[in-house]
């Protein structure tokens, strides 16, 4: 091996390995991505500049609570559904209870149904923007206040908004709770 | 150069036997093994290509649960384009350039055996994880997050299997650029050196610039999966669409890492029987490397329904369209050198030229996928399974079929049996034009990929796309058999059986001797 040879195989073995890290840059990159151009904000709340109310229509919303990862939580609306007017400011609440007899944290990811529906939901205040930590049998209201977009299209009548509570971290194995999300069975 | 010294004294005593393989430094053994390890991937990969096209034989559910065909599809993908197309490529770079160039070997023989070892234990990993609990992943080739973080085992397999193949690929990129550019013959500048080097440089820095990152992708989904990192987990902050942002970051360069060695060999092959130089030498490197550029910015367009703004999709948009310039650059130049040639069809020439028609239309409607409305229509659709076989198939597999073709007289000494390598042909382009040309209409009809079942409107020409794909699976063997005749014995092959070629290793002996070009030869 000669000393060009060796000149040459250093500068390259650097690129492969700073194209290593570059791969791990990307995750911070795209984090900052979607903050400027605002995409997949999920936990920031929205500012409202339009809160003209049109009374003439009204939308179903349906409100609807899941959990997931095994995590050992009560998780329900006060009110299976609610009629809201577009543009109309509008709480609802939630509640939790924690079964267990540990603390546990959780976050809330929403989601929406017809998807469309997410750009024109507008929320002031939300428990899915943090992190929420239950002590032992805790129980806790907490509220969501909106507004929908009066641009939302007209021939949505009905709304579903759904909340998916997870398990951030605690006792429990990850690897445990994967196999309750989907990893086939050993059979 | 050093090129000369110190070789004379491995002539007396290497090895025997198997261990001559294990431990040979021998840039034309390596190839060998490169190019044998692809063949036998190309029928394993082919093989459960065989299971997809037979529980799609007829709808409703024949063979296979679906979970299995899932496994079925996801392995078909990493196999061919790891196990098979990426090592036969490499194959060639070892045992071309260093003849193309007039080295005498590679630049790090010893690291050279060690790329090519490393791939043996990859693959056994993959197949092997058929077998373990769970079986082998279903997530498809790309392992998307989040079900690429929920598997059983077999997922942890195929990252393994894709950080080893990743390594290997990574040394054998340092080597080939290492010999390209500091062991190269007196007199043979960059810009005298054949195509099918050029292409094969630039295909080696692509590797090492974009392999890593794929590292780095699955290195997270192993995190996510086994130490509690969020990279791809929304509940933990993460989020699953990066990892398509960081996978196809290194997935496009990947394709043109698999298609650009296949235009070098095309445009060795394309003058030699047309009689001519290859028209537009230059425009080719600039093309070769164009593309390249242009290949870390058309990522997205993978991901065109992920939910990214419109300004995203029209960047995507227009930077994938744009790689149709440098491309129809390139077939321009094919066709202008074939333009008044004196041209001959052998076995090399037909594979080249039905290359040419074929890939084409690959290309064509990988155009019509990269407008952003059009693709939201026919994403995950077997209209997307079509073109990537047009291109990878009748891209790169084709052009493999005529670069071995087109090097086997000086690889084993003996002619190949032409009639047969035409029959090879034939069988071949007709075969898969069966399969591939139906699934355009079955995408444009909304069947999705990597379904196991289908609606009863898609059954006729499914029948076709199956039974195409069976004689496409059984004409490979009569390849086989070809390239094992050849091999065997066969009419003496003259140091230049192609009255057209003019490259470095045309001017050794047939059968190339094991130590070749230990005098550089002065190239003017």
């Amino acid at each position: 091996m000669n000393s060009e040879n060796a000149r040459t195989l250093r500068k390259l073995a650097v690129v492969a390995v700073a194209m290593f890290g570059f791969g791990f840059a990307l995750v911070p990159f795209y984090k900052k991505i979607c903050e400027v151009t605002g995409l997949n904000d999920l936990q920031k709340p929205d500012t409202v500049v339009n809160t003209q109310v049109d009374a003439s229509r009204t939308v179903v919303l349906e409100l609807d609570a899941n959990t997931r990862n095994e995590l050992p939580w009560e998780f329900r609306p006060t009110e299976r559904s609610v009629k809201v007017h577009p543009g109309q400011l509008v709480q609802i609440t939630y509640e939790v209870r924690n079964d267990s007899d540990e603390a546990v944290t959780g976050q809330a990811i929403p989601s929406y149904g017809p998807r469309l529906a997410e750009q024109y939901f507008r929320k002031l205040d939300c428990f899915c923007f943090a992190k929420q930590e239950l002590k032992p049998r805790e129980v806790r209201r907490m509220p969501v206040t909106f507004v929908v977009h009066p641009d939302l299209p007209a021939d949505v009548a009905t709304v579903t908004l759904s909340y998916t509570f997870f398990r951030v971290e605690g006792p429990t194995k990850p690897a445990a709770a994967r196999s309750n999300l989907g990893g086939r069975p050993a059979s | 150069m050093e090129a000369v010294h110190d070789h004379g004294h491995d002539h007396a005593h290497h090895p025997t036997g198997l261990m001559r393989w294990v431990t040979t430094t021998n840039h034309k053994d390596i190839g060998t093994m490169y190019l044998w390890f692809s063949f036998a991937m190309l029928l394993t990969g082919g093989l459960l290509a065989m299971g997809i096209r037979l529980e799609l034989l007829q709808p409703g559910m024949q063979y296979w649960k679906p979970e299995f065909f899932n496994q079925l599809t996801t392995m078909h993908g990493l196999i061919m384009v790891f196990g098979a197309i990426m090592p036969a490529f490499v194959g060639f770079a070892n045992w071309q350039v260093p003849m193309m160039i007039g080295a005498p070997d590679m630049a790090f023989a010893r690291m050279n055996n060690f790329s090519f070892w490393l791939l043996p234990p990859a693959a056994l990993l993959l197949v092997v994880s058929f077998f373990v609990p769970g079986g082998a992943t279903g997530a498809g080739w790309t392992l998307y997050a989040p079900l690429s973080v929920q598997q059983g085992m077999g997922m942890d397999m195929a990252i393994f299997a894709v950080h080893i193949m990743g390594a290997s690929s990574i040394m054998g990129s340092i080597n080939i650029i290492t010999t390209i550019l500091n062991m190269r013959a007196p007199g043979m500048t960059l810009m005298k050196m054949p195509l099918f080097v050029w292409t094969w440089l630039i295909t080696a820095y692509l590797l090492i610039a974009v392999m890593p990152v794929l590292a780095g992708a699955v290195t997270m989904l192993l995190t996510d999966r086994h130490f509690d990192t969020h990279f791809f987990n929304a509940a933990g902050g993460g989020d699953p669409v990066l990892y398509q942002h960081v996978f196809w970051f290194f997935g496009h360069p990947e394709v043109y890492i698999m298609i650009l060695p296949a235009f070098g060999i095309v445009s060795q092959v394309i003058p030699a029987f047309a009689r001519k130089p290859l028209f537009g030498y230059s425009s080719m490197v600039y093309a070769t490397a164009s593309i390249a550029i242009l290949s870390f910015i058309v990522w997205a367009h993978h991901m065109f329904t992920v939910g990214m703004p419109a300004a995203g999709q029209l960047f995507f948009m227009y930077a994938t369209m744009l790689i149709a310039v440098p491309t129809g650059v390139k077939v321009f130049n094919w066709i202008a050198t074939m333009w008044k040639g004196s041209m001959t069809f052998e076995t090399p020439m037909l594979f080249s030229v039905g290359f040419l028609f074929v890939f084409t239309m690959g290309g064509f409607t990988g155009l019509i996928l990269a407008i952003t409305p059009v693709d939201i229509q026919l994403q995950d659709t077997y209209y997307v399974v079509a073109h990537f076989h047009y291109v990878l198939v009748a891209g790169s597999l084709f052009a493999i079929f005529a670069g071995i073709y087109f090097w086997l007289p000086k690889w084993t000494g003996h002619m190949y049996d032409e009639t047969l390598g035409k029959v090879h042909f034939w069988l071949s382009i007709i075969f898969f034009n069966l399969t591939f040309f139906v699934m355009h209409f079955l995408g444009l009809a909304g069947m999705p990929r990597r379904i196991p079942d289908y609606a009863q409107q898609f059954a006729d020409f499914n029948l076709i796309a199956s039974l195409g794909a069976f004689g496409f699976g059984l004409t490979q063997l009569l390849f086989l058999y070809v390239v094992v005749k050849c091999i065997k014995g066969g009419e003496k092959a003259p140091a230049k059986p192609w009255e057209g070629a003019d490259s470095l290793e045309w001017t050794l002996p047939s059968p190339a001797p094991y130590h070749s070009f230990e005098t550089p030869p002065i190239v003017k």
